[in-house]
């Protein structure tokens, strides 16, 4: 096996001063060289979804030009290559999130599914009438409304932890909300909005001494920190593979055994039955009994890709330049006047959510289009959120190991000439 | 046509000047009509009220938060349609329309400093929402004003 170094070109002889070789980084992504109205592109919108680097459209082309086939039941030589391929892109996630086994890696299309497929199993059997979940103030829509939509179903509360005004959840408020009814927490871990980091091993432990499962929302999260679900203890740990360098289309659900096993199946048809007669249908094992119907093979293989060249790279080092470029914007775009920073949370990672004084989002974003600079406007599919701010929408830059100082400072300069146009 | 002059095509003084200080922003106490317009894209959200003499707009006004173009588009139209009729309110818009989709929207005023938007398409949704707005309200007879 080829060491991380080698893996993605990493040499240690040359880096540049701040330990970390961006440059480096940068040539393994194509999409990032190129000019957007004939400047630099800017690629600040990495909370929406991140670009992928070579060896992952590699790996998704090759798999298409020499392996494809479908899995676990062709009896010929491409069908083999493929399920070992798509399975050991599993391996590659259990490890990589340290769960306990493969068969606790479901793959889904992403976040979004991965979210539902818990609120359609394990919660409608486990919610009745009056039973509460309890979420927090500062969910992605898509951790708010798959339990809305339980909970109108089962005649269920959902309920909402309060946050305070840095965009920090306030964890006894949060404890308190814990109650007997309370079947499931569902928090985000990495805010897309705000950028807070949620005390999510606090949580599980706050919800497991009351015997409540815990689902981490960790879109945002898995390509920034680094996650151990057995250290966090959590019972759900869900993501998407395209925020993490991975194609779209494909998504993780992790799961503890124990709670999958006890779970009804999601969707059902093929590959996820052992036996169908018309008076009964045994249900296959773990994963597959979640996993109805031919999977995304190709982008499977192509986020365990996306997962190899991450952990090459090591999220240590990852986190810790990203700290540096999220504190360098801090300081500089929050240092020009008429800046408002939303999400000032102690603990944060990527996200820069900013407005500027009597100047609409839209319109900071329409601008810095022009000068090559791609942000969010917008409100985030997390508009309890924005109305908890008082605000409709904001503009956010959200930075990866691949940004430098340069495209920060580029911000900061296109930011300066929207307050020009508008002075 | 560099790009940043397509950015001051598109934020035109008059329109920085209608987003600054929109005209006929308020809520209109005797309007006999309204209608709420939302664009849950980008959270551009307005009210329009509209007072008929007869046929005629006989006052209008708007209220909300938005962008600088939907801002701008919505003042300018208020004063664009004040006195017309519904129907030469609705032949404006379709001339409006089509100059913000880059087409020839004909003699159109003040409102012709709009015609930048057709440089940005994702903007030309900003730039019409209140003229949206204001068909539904001309339109929904059931529609009563809001006091919110």
């Amino acid at each position: 096996m080829r060491s991380a170094g080698d893996l993605i070109g990493i040499s240690t002889r040359k880096r540049a001063e701040h330990g970390f070789d961006v440059e480096r980084i940068r040539r393994d992504f194509p999409i990032l060289h190129q000019s957007v109205f004939g400047k630099p592109l800017v690629y600040l919108d990495n909370a929406a979804t991140t670009h992928k680097p070579r060896i992952v459209i590699e790996t998704v082309s090759r798999f298409y030009e020499r392996d494809n086939s479908n899995i676990h039941r062709g009896l010929h030589q491409l069908s083999e290559r493929s399920t070992k391929a798509y399975e050991g892109a599993r391996v590659k996630v259990q490890k990589f999130i340290n769960a306990a086994e493969p068969r606790e890696i479901i793959f889904v299309r992403g976040t979004t599914e991965a979210i539902n497929l818990v609120a359609r199993t394990y919660g409608r059997k486990q919610v009745d009438a009056g039973d509460e979940v309890l979420i927090t103030e500062m969910e992605h829509h898509s951790n708010i409304v798959p339990w809305q939509m339980l909970c109108e179903e089962k005649n269920a509360i959902l309920r909402v932890g309060p946050i305070n005004d840095r965009g920090e959840l306030l964890l006894e408020e949060f404890e308190k909300l814990m109650g007997p009814r309370t079947k499931l927490v569902a928090v985000v871990h990495l805010s897309n909005a705000l950028g807070t980091i949620n005390p999510v091993r606090r949580i599980v432990e706050m919800a497991h001494s009351r015997g409540i499962p815990v689902l981490i929302d960790g879109a945002q999260a898995v390509a920034h920190l680094t996650v151990d679900v057995r250290a966090l203890g959590c019972d759900f740990y869900a993501f998407s593979g395209h925020k993490i360098y991975g194609p779209t289309g494909i998504g993780v659900l992790y799961g503890k055994a124990e709670l999958l096993e006890e779970m009804p199946p999601y969707q059902g048809g093929g590959d996820m039955i052992s036996s169908v007669t018309f008076e009964k249908t045994i249900y296959n094992k773990l994963p597959h009994k979640f996993e109805a119907g031919t999977p995304n093979i190709a982008d499977a293989i192509g986020l365990g890709a996306a997962i190899g060249y991450l952990t090459g790279v090591g999220l240590d080092a990852v986190s810790a330049y990203e700290s540096e470029l999220l504190a360098h914007a801090t300081e500089t775009i929050g240092a020009i006047e008429g800046i408002r920073l939303i999400g000032t949370a102690r603990k944060k990672a990527s996200v820069l959510s900013f407005l500027i004084d009597g100047i609409h989002p839209h319109d900071i974003g329409t601008i810095l289009d022009k000068e090559g600079i791609a942000i969010r406007a917008g409100h985030h599919c997390t508009q309890p959120l924005m109305k908890r701010f008082g605000v409709p929408a904001t503009a956010r830059a959200t930075v990866s190991f691949y940004n430098t100082r340069e495209e920060i400072d580029a911000l900061a300069a296109g930011i300066r000439k929207v307050k020009k146009v508008f002075a | 046509m560099s790009d940043l002059d397509s950015v001051e095509e598109l934020y035109q003084q008059v329109i920085l000047d209608h987003n600054r200080t929109p005209r006929n922003f308020r809520k209109l106490e005797d309007a006999d009509r309204s209608a709420e317009g939302h664009n849950p894209l980008c959270g551009d959200h307005l009210w329009v009220f509209v007072r008929m003499e007869g046929n005629r707009i006989g006052d209008i006004t708007f209220y909300g938060a938005g962008c600088a173009i939907s801002k701008a588009s919505a003042s300018m139209m208020t004063e664009a349609v004040k006195g017309k009729s519904r129907q030469e309110a609705e032949e404006l818009f379709e001339r409006f329309r089509r100059l913000v989709m880059g087409g020839d929207g004909g003699s159109l005023g003040k409102l012709a400093a709009f015609s930048g938007v057709s440089e940005f398409p994702v903007r030309v949704k900003c730039a019409t929402l209140a003229w949206h707005t204001l068909r539904s309200a001309l339109e929904g007879k059931e529609e009563t004003v809001s006091t919110e």
